[in-house]
């Protein structure tokens, strides 16, 4: 086990350091000179020069990549370039928004999606399971964006439950940030409880037709015990998977939905960087909202591992 | 020959009936919008906005007074187009990779399963982002951006069907008979991975509608003057507390639009055998 895990903890450090790469290659090598493109073409050449000094142009690529590198692992992530502050300090403020929503959605989009998959699995073929589907069929449909702006207008606007938009720090006051993330939330969870539905309930389906749920049947189980004892366990490896890949949709609809709440997350601090120009924040903000989708990646892979021993000697080879 | 008798037998699937009659009428609007809508789309007519539903604007008039109808046909239309160049991209590339990785096998396919990790790192947001900070927006880009994430859609289905192709008598003969592995994907697997690949594209056809509503609301997508679904639902955002309807109809069109393709490719997909089915034809949102 402590070898696969080394095994795929050097894959994702290559992974990382070639997305890495890459980012810099995009944003630092392709715009020619990058303290120009920073400050469009009316900027005098004084201000370039004063750029390109505080940016370390004037060394050569390949150390200016590892100077970028070095300051990852230490934190620093440089000076923005519009905003006047660190990149780590702004990027910093801005997860204690985004990432609790994400990891909110994850969270509600599991406890939604999940048992609504197996009761349609348990229910197959009967009014219950098609009901199911046809609520995830909608669901994996709607925009979580348009989704977001009907729950503005019903639970805040015209019920005045909860607030239409807007972030108090958590700081200042926890139930009003907590408050202000519920719609975002909701949002963001239903579309993604909508596929995991789908996904549990064909998992399950499969599973049930296996021999050792006829040998469990056989030995005396009923079926929902059966279903519960041995097929939701069995079942679960696939929906991992796609829970692991569906967080990098969850990161992306936390950028676009923040925009509905006017919410100060990393979605928006991206927004006003590429409008600003401001190649610092955007090559780091990536870098981490990457790091973010490839580290899940490796958790789901370990977890499967831990719960599929046939993965980790490499018996069980993926189909596809 | 296989295309026709599953397309036939598909036609037995109600959701697949149900599908095939929306995407046929989402289809049928964009085209129709190439040539003649109910009212042009480029006049403003400030004193007739925010019509309500009436005999001559059906479906009312939004904030500079165009008529709703005809913006909904050509944002449906460029929509469709995004989102039918993100699956020729994500397909043309896709396809050939996943192909030859099951083809060659041994280091070239670890290199492309790789890749292919490495791309579902990338949401088409972020490449969005990416491009967007490069070039600036506009629809072109979003196109590029949601294409990009189709490529290890495509070599994921293309090298799942395959696998299980290259390991039938046919191939072996094939292979005897002296052609490459080049021409035995080209001539043998393809056409036997190809109702696969339909059923994908149809899917990723319609998360391409939905992607791409999402990158023109936050600004990365369709620019004005053009319009597509998402930048419809950008500019009512502004006055959707006072005028609901002008972002409730643009997403209406969304919903219906992927529940159509949705229901489309289910259909193809259950009628298709269904031990090809499990190899490939993952869900994922763009």
């Amino acid at each position: 086990m402590i070898g696969f895990a080394a095994k795929r903890l050097f894959g994702v450090a290559v992974t990382l350091l070639v997305a890495a790469a890459i980012l810099f290659f995009l944003l630092d090598i392709l715009p020619g000179d990058p303290a120009r493109f920073m400050l469009g073409i009316n900027a005098t050449e004084d201000a370039v020069a004063a750029l390109r000094t505080e940016l370390g142009l004037d060394q050569p690529a390949f150390n200016r990549f590892f100077i970028w590198l070095l300051g990852l692992f230490q934190g620093d992530l440089g000076i923005s370039f519009s905003q006047r502050m660190p990149v780590t300090q702004l990027m910093a403020e801005r997860l204690q928004v985004s990432l609790p929503l994400a990891l909110g959605a994850l969270a509600l989009s599991t406890l939604i999606g999940l048992p609504i998959g197996i009761f349609a699995a348990q229910h197959r073929g009967k009014l219950g399971d098609t009901l199911a589907m046809v609520l995830a069929q909608i669901g994996i449909a709607i925009p979580n964006f348009w989704f977001a702006m009907l729950l503005v207008l019903a639970f805040a606007v015209t019920w005045r439950i909860l607030p239409p938009g807007g972030f108090v720090p958590w700081g200042e006051n926890p139930l009003l940030a907590l408050r202000s993330l519920v719609l975002p939330t909701i949002a963001l969870a239903l579309p993604q409880a909508a596929i995991l539905a789908r996904v549990m309930r064909t998992s399950l389906v499969d599973v049930m037709q296996a021999d050792f749920i006829r040998s469990a049947r056989a030995k005396g189980l009923s079926q929902s015990q059966a279903i519960w004892r041995h097929g939701v366990r069995n079942a679960l490896l696939p929906v991992l998977t796609i829970m692991g890949l569906q967080f990098a949709f969850l990161i992306a609809g936390t950028i676009i939905v923040e925009n509905v709440f006017y919410l100060p997350g990393l979605g928006r601090l991206i927004f006003s960087a590429i409008s600003a120009r401001d190649l610092i924040v955007v090559r780091s903000a990536i870098l981490v909202l990457v790091a973010m989708v490839i580290l899940v990646m490796f958790i789901v892979d370990l977890a499967y591992a831990l719960v599929d021993p046939r993965i980790r000697t490499g018996g069980g080879q993926d189909d596809g | 020959m296989a295309e026709q008798s599953t397309f036939v037998r598909a036609l037995h699937h109600p959701s697949f009936r149900l599908g095939l009659l929306g995407s046929a009428l989402f289809v049928l609007l964009a085209l129709i919008s190439l040539v003649w809508t109910p009212h042009p789309t480029d006049i403003v007519d400030i004193p007739n906005r925010f019509a309500n539903v009436n005999a001559n604007n059906w479906l009312g008039t939004d904030y500079l007074g165009r008529d709703q109808l005809s913006l909904l046909m050509v944002g449906i239309a460029s929509s469709l187009k995004v989102a039918l160049l993100a699956v020729a991209i994500g397909a043309l590339i896709g396809v050939p990779l996943g192909l030859m990785a099951a083809a060659q096998r041994g280091w070239l396919e670890a290199v492309i399963l790789r890749f292919n990790d490495f791309i579902f790192a990338f949401p088409a947001i972020i490449s969005a982002i990416i491009i967007t900070t490069l070039f600036g927006p506009s629809a072109i880009n979003a196109m590029v951006a949601i294409g990009i994430f189709n490529i290890p859609v495509f070599a994921r289905v293309a090298r799942g069907g395959a696998l299980s192709l290259w390991t039938l008598e046919y191939v072996d003969a094939a292979k005897l008979s002296g052609l490459s592995n080049a021409q035995i994907s080209l001539r043998h697997i393809m056409p036997n991975v190809a109702s696969l690949l339909i059923v994908q594209a149809t899917i990723q056809l319609s998360l391409g509608v939905l992607a791409e509503a999402g990158l023109s609301y936050i600004g990365l997508g369709t620019q004005p003057p053009d319009t597509s679904l998402g930048l419809m639902l950008k500019e009512a955002q502004s006055f959707f507390f006072g005028f609901p309807m002008q972002a409730i109809i643009p997403g209406m069109a969304i919903v219906l639009f992927v529940i159509s393709f949705n229901l489309l490719g289910d259909g193809l997909r259950d009628t298709l055998d269904p031990k090809l089915t499990k190899a490939g034809g993952v869900d994922v949102a763009g």
